[in-house]
C-alpha cells in the first residue's frame, strides 16, 4: 500500500516531481533568536553516555564558550552539530526550521554552520591562498569546480581574509610552511571564506604563545555580531579574555550556563573543576 | 588550449618529444631504407607504440593515485576491458577468413560448438560503436565500483584490496569459455582495422602515431584537471578527506568523476594497445599487471603525470632488455626496483631530477 502512494504521489499531475522542487529545508535564517539549538540530545558510544540529555540553545550573533573538563563531550557535541556523529536520539535544528539530523557533513557546510577542528588541519601541500580558495562560499559540485575562476569580487574578499589573518605576505607561500599558530589563524581563514553563520571553533587556542593568544581573541571578539561564535576552549585565562556567556559541560549535559563570574561561583562547577 | 601548460616544464618537454618521435619514427620507418643505420625496424615502431600506450595507462594511474591518493591495483583490469572491446571490433573485421571460414562466428565461437553471435557481440563490428564501447564499459565500471565504495567512505589499503580483488575476480571471469571471449586464448589472429592491413607498416605506422596523439591528449585533459580548482580538491582530499567534507564537498563525487575518467583513459590506452600487440587475454587482467603499473608511476615520480608517462617508458624499455638477455632476473629486478623506489627515492626520479636543480639553483 505504501508503494501505492509513493506511485501515486509521484505521478500527481498537479504537482512537479518532488527532486525537481528545492529543498523545503534550505530555509533562509533569521538574524534574531536562536540560531542553533540542541534538544534532549543522547549519544553513547558502546555503553559509554558521550552525550546525556543535552539542551543548549546558542543565540544569533552570540560569542558562546563552551568549557568543561576532558570527556565532557564537547568535541562529541561539535561532531553531532557538524554532521559527523549521529545522535541516539534528540532533535538539532539550525535556525528556526532547518532539521540538521540526517543532513551529510557537506550540506551542512553549505547551509553556514562552520567548523575548526582542534589540530590545525590544513592542506599544506597547498598554498595560503589556495587553501581560502577552496574554502570558499559557492557551487561546490564537480564541474563548477572543475570550471572555477575567481571573479574579481572573490578576489578582492580573498584579499580582505588574508588580511584579517595576516597572512597577506605569505598569500602565495606553502601553507605546511606556516608556524602552529598561522595555520590556526588560516583555519580561521578558511572559516571565513566560506561565510558561515555559525562558526564552531574548537580549542582555538592551544599551543598558542602569549602574543598569538592576544590575536586570536581579538580576531575572535571582532567576529562575533556579525557570526556566531562557539568556542570550545581548555584554557580559563583565554576564556575568561573572550567570553560573554559561558556554558559548562560535564559528563555530556549541561552543568551551568551564564556569565563567567556567575559560572565560577557556582558551587557545582567548583567541584567538577577542583575536585571532590 | 594549452594554459594548463603554462608553468609545467616537464609536461613541455614530454609533449615535445612526443611529437618529435610522431614526425621522425614515420620518417625512419618508411623513406629510410632498411641498409641504411638509421632505420628503424617496424618491430621497433610497434614497440614504441606499446610503450605510448602504456605511458598514457600510467597517466591514469597516476591522476588517482599521485592526486586523489587512491592506490589502485586495478586499473590493469580498465586497461584490459578497452582492449577487449576493440579486439571484439578486430573479430568482427576478420570475417571468413578465420581457420573455420565461418562468416558470422569467430573461430573460438565454432570451435565451442556456438550457432550463432551472443547479444553482447552485437554492434562490435561496427567501428564506431566498438570506440563508444572502449570508453563506456571501463567507465560503467568505474563507476558502479566507486559508488559503492566511495560512498561507504572504504579508503587506502582496504580500498586497494578490494580495487585488486576486483581485476582477480575479472581474470577468472574472463578465463571461463562460456563468457564469450575466447577464454584461455582471448582474442588474437586480428587481420584488418578499419580496412587497413594490421601487418603493413603503414598501419603500424598509423597506429603509433594515433598513441602519441592518445598520450597528448591523454595528457592535456589530465593537466586541465589537476590544474583546475578540481585539481586542488582532490590534493585536499589526499591529505585531509574530513576537513574537505566540512568545508562543503561531496568528497565521494569528487572521486567517482575523476575515478571514472581515469578508467576511461586506461580503456582508451587498452584500445590502442590490442592491434600493436596483436592479442588479448585474460592475462591482462592478471593483479600483477597492476601492480606492475603503478611500480612505473612510482619510479617516475607519482603526482607529477609526466613523470608517471616517463617511468612507464623507463621501466618497461627496461623489461624488454632484461627479459630478452637475462629472462630468468626481471620480476626480481622489479620486486628490487620498487623496493629501492620506496625507500630511497619516494618522489621517484622527477623527484631526484628536481632536488638535483635545487642543489644546483643553491
Amino acid at each position: 500500500m505504501k508503494q501505492l502512494d509513493t506511485l501515486r504521489e509521484t505521478m500527481r499531475r498537479d504537482e512537479v516531481f518532488s527532486f525537481v522542487k528545492p529543498d523545503a529545508n534550505i530555509q533562509p535564517i533569521t538574524d534574531r533568536g536562536v540560531i542553533l539549538s540542541l534538544e534532549g540530545v543522547n549519544k553513547s558510544f558502546d555503553g559509554f553516555k558521550a552525550i546525556n540529555d543535552l539542551n543548549m540553545a546558542i543565540d544569533a550573533g552570540e560569542l558562546r564558550c563552551i568549557i568543561g573538563p576532558n570527556g565532557a563531550g564537547k568535541t562529541t557535541m561539535m561532531d553531532i552539530i557538524t554532521g559527523k556523529t549521529v545522535p541516539d536520539t534528540g532533535r538539532v535544528r539550525f535556525g528556526q526550521t532547518m532539521n540538521l539530523l540526517g543532513m551529510s557533513e557537506p550540506e551542512i557546510a553549505q547551509a553556514g554552520i562552520g567548523r575548526k577542528f582542534q589540530k590545525p588541519t590544513v592542506f599544506e601541500a597547498l598554498t595560503v591562498a589556495e587553501n581560502l580558495e577552496l574554502a570558499m562560499q559557492g557551487d561546490k559540485s564537480v564541474w563548477s569546480t572543475f570550471r572555477a575562476k575567481l571573479s574579481g569580487s572573490q578576489q578582492d574578499y580573498l584579499g580582505e581574509v588574508l588580511e584579517t589573518i595576516g597572512l597577506q605576505d605569505g598569500a602565495k607561500g606553502r601553507s605546511g610552511s606556516l608556524s602552529h599558530g598561522q595555520k590556526q589563524w588560516l583555519e580561521i581563514g578558511m572559516l571565513l571564506m566560506q561565510r558561515p553563520h555559525v562558526l564552531l571553533v574548537d580549542e582555538p587556542a592551544a599551543g598558542m604563545t602569549h602574543q598569538e593568544m592576544d590575536k586570536t581573541t581579538e580576531l575572535l571578539t571582532s567576529l562575533a555580531g556579525d557570526h556566531t561564535v562557539v568556542v570550545v576552549e581548555h584554557d580559563m585565562d583565554f576564556v575568561r579574555s573572550i567570553a560573554q556567556r559561558v556554558t559548562v559541560l560535564h559528563q555530556g549535559h549541561v552543568l551551568a550556563e551564564g556569565s563567567m563570574d556567575d559560572v565560577q561561583q557556582d558551587q557545582r562547577v567548583i567541584e567538577v573543576y577542583l575536585g571532590e | 588550449m594549452f594554459r594548463m601548460l603554462r608553468g609545467d616544464y616537464g609536461g613541455q618537454i614530454l609533449i615535445a618529444l612526443v611529437v618529435l618521435a610522431c614526425a621522425i619514427v614515420p620518417y625512419l620507418n618508411l623513406y629510410v631504407p632498411p641498409s641504411s643505420p638509421f632505420h628503424l625496424s617496424t618491430f621497433t615502431v610497434t614497440l614504441l607504440g606499446k610503450y605510448l600506450t602504456y605511458a598514457l595507462l600510467a597517466l591514469s594511474v597516476d591522476l588517482v593515485w599521485g592526486y586523489l591518493g587512491i592506490l589502485s591495483l586495478g586499473h590493469g583490469a580498465f586497461f584490459a576491458l578497452g582492449g577487449y572491446a576493440m579486439g571484439m571490433y578486430l573479430m568482427h573485421q576478420i570475417g571468413d577468413r578465420g581457420v573455420y571460414g565461418n562468416p558470422d562466428l569467430p573461430d573460438f565461437m565454432v570451435f565451442l560448438n556456438w550457432d550463432q553471435i551472443p547479444w553482447f557481440w552485437q554492434g562490435f563490428d561496427m567501428f564506431w560503436f566498438a570506440m563508444i564501447m572502449v570508453m563506456f564499459v571501463p567507465g560503467v565500471l568505474a563507476y558502479v565500483f566507486g559508488w559503492l565504495a566511495f560512498r561507504s567512505r572504504v579508503t587506502g589499503v582496504y580500498l586497494s584490496i578490494i580495487t585488486q580483488a576486483l581485476t582477480y575476480a575479472l581474470l577468472l571471469a574472463f578465463f571461463r569459455n562460456e563468457m564469450g571471449f575466447g577464454g584461455n586464448n582471448g582474442l588474437t589472429d586480428f587481420k584488418d582495422i578499419l580496412g587497413f592491413n594490421l601487418q603493413s607498416d603503414e598501419t603500424r605506422i598509423g597506429l603509433f602515431v594515433a598513441s602519441g596523439i592518445a598520450l597528448i591528449l591523454g595528457y592535456l585533459s589530465c593537466r586541465a584537471i589537476v590544474a583546475s580548482r578540481l585539481g586542488r580538491v582532490a590534493v585536499a582530499i589526499r591529505d585531509s578527506e574530513d576537513r574537505v567534507r566540512f568545508i562543503g564537498y561531496r568528497v565521494d563525487k569528487v572521486k567517482l568523476a575523476i575515478f571514472t575518467f581515469s578508467a576511461v583513459l586506461a580503456g582508451i590506452a587498452g584500445a590502442l594497445y590490442v592491434p600493436q600487440v596483436g592479442i588479448i587475454n585474460p592475462g591482462e587482467f592478471s593483479p600483477l599487471n597492476s601492480i606492475e603499473l603503478v611500480v612505473w608511476v612510482a619510479v617516475g615520480g607519482r603526482g607529477t603525470l609526466y613523470g608517471a608517462a616517463l617511468g612507464a617508458i623507463l621501466v618497461n624499455y627496461a623489461k624488454t632488455y632484461l627479459t630478452g638477455a637475462l629472462p630468468e632476473v626481471w620480476l626480481f629486478a622489479l620486486g628490487g626496483l620498487f623496493v629501492f623506489v620506496t625507500l630511497y627515492m619516494p618522489k621517484g626520479i622527477v623527484g631526484l631530477m628536481r632536488r638535483r636543480q635545487k642543489e644546483i639553483g643553491a
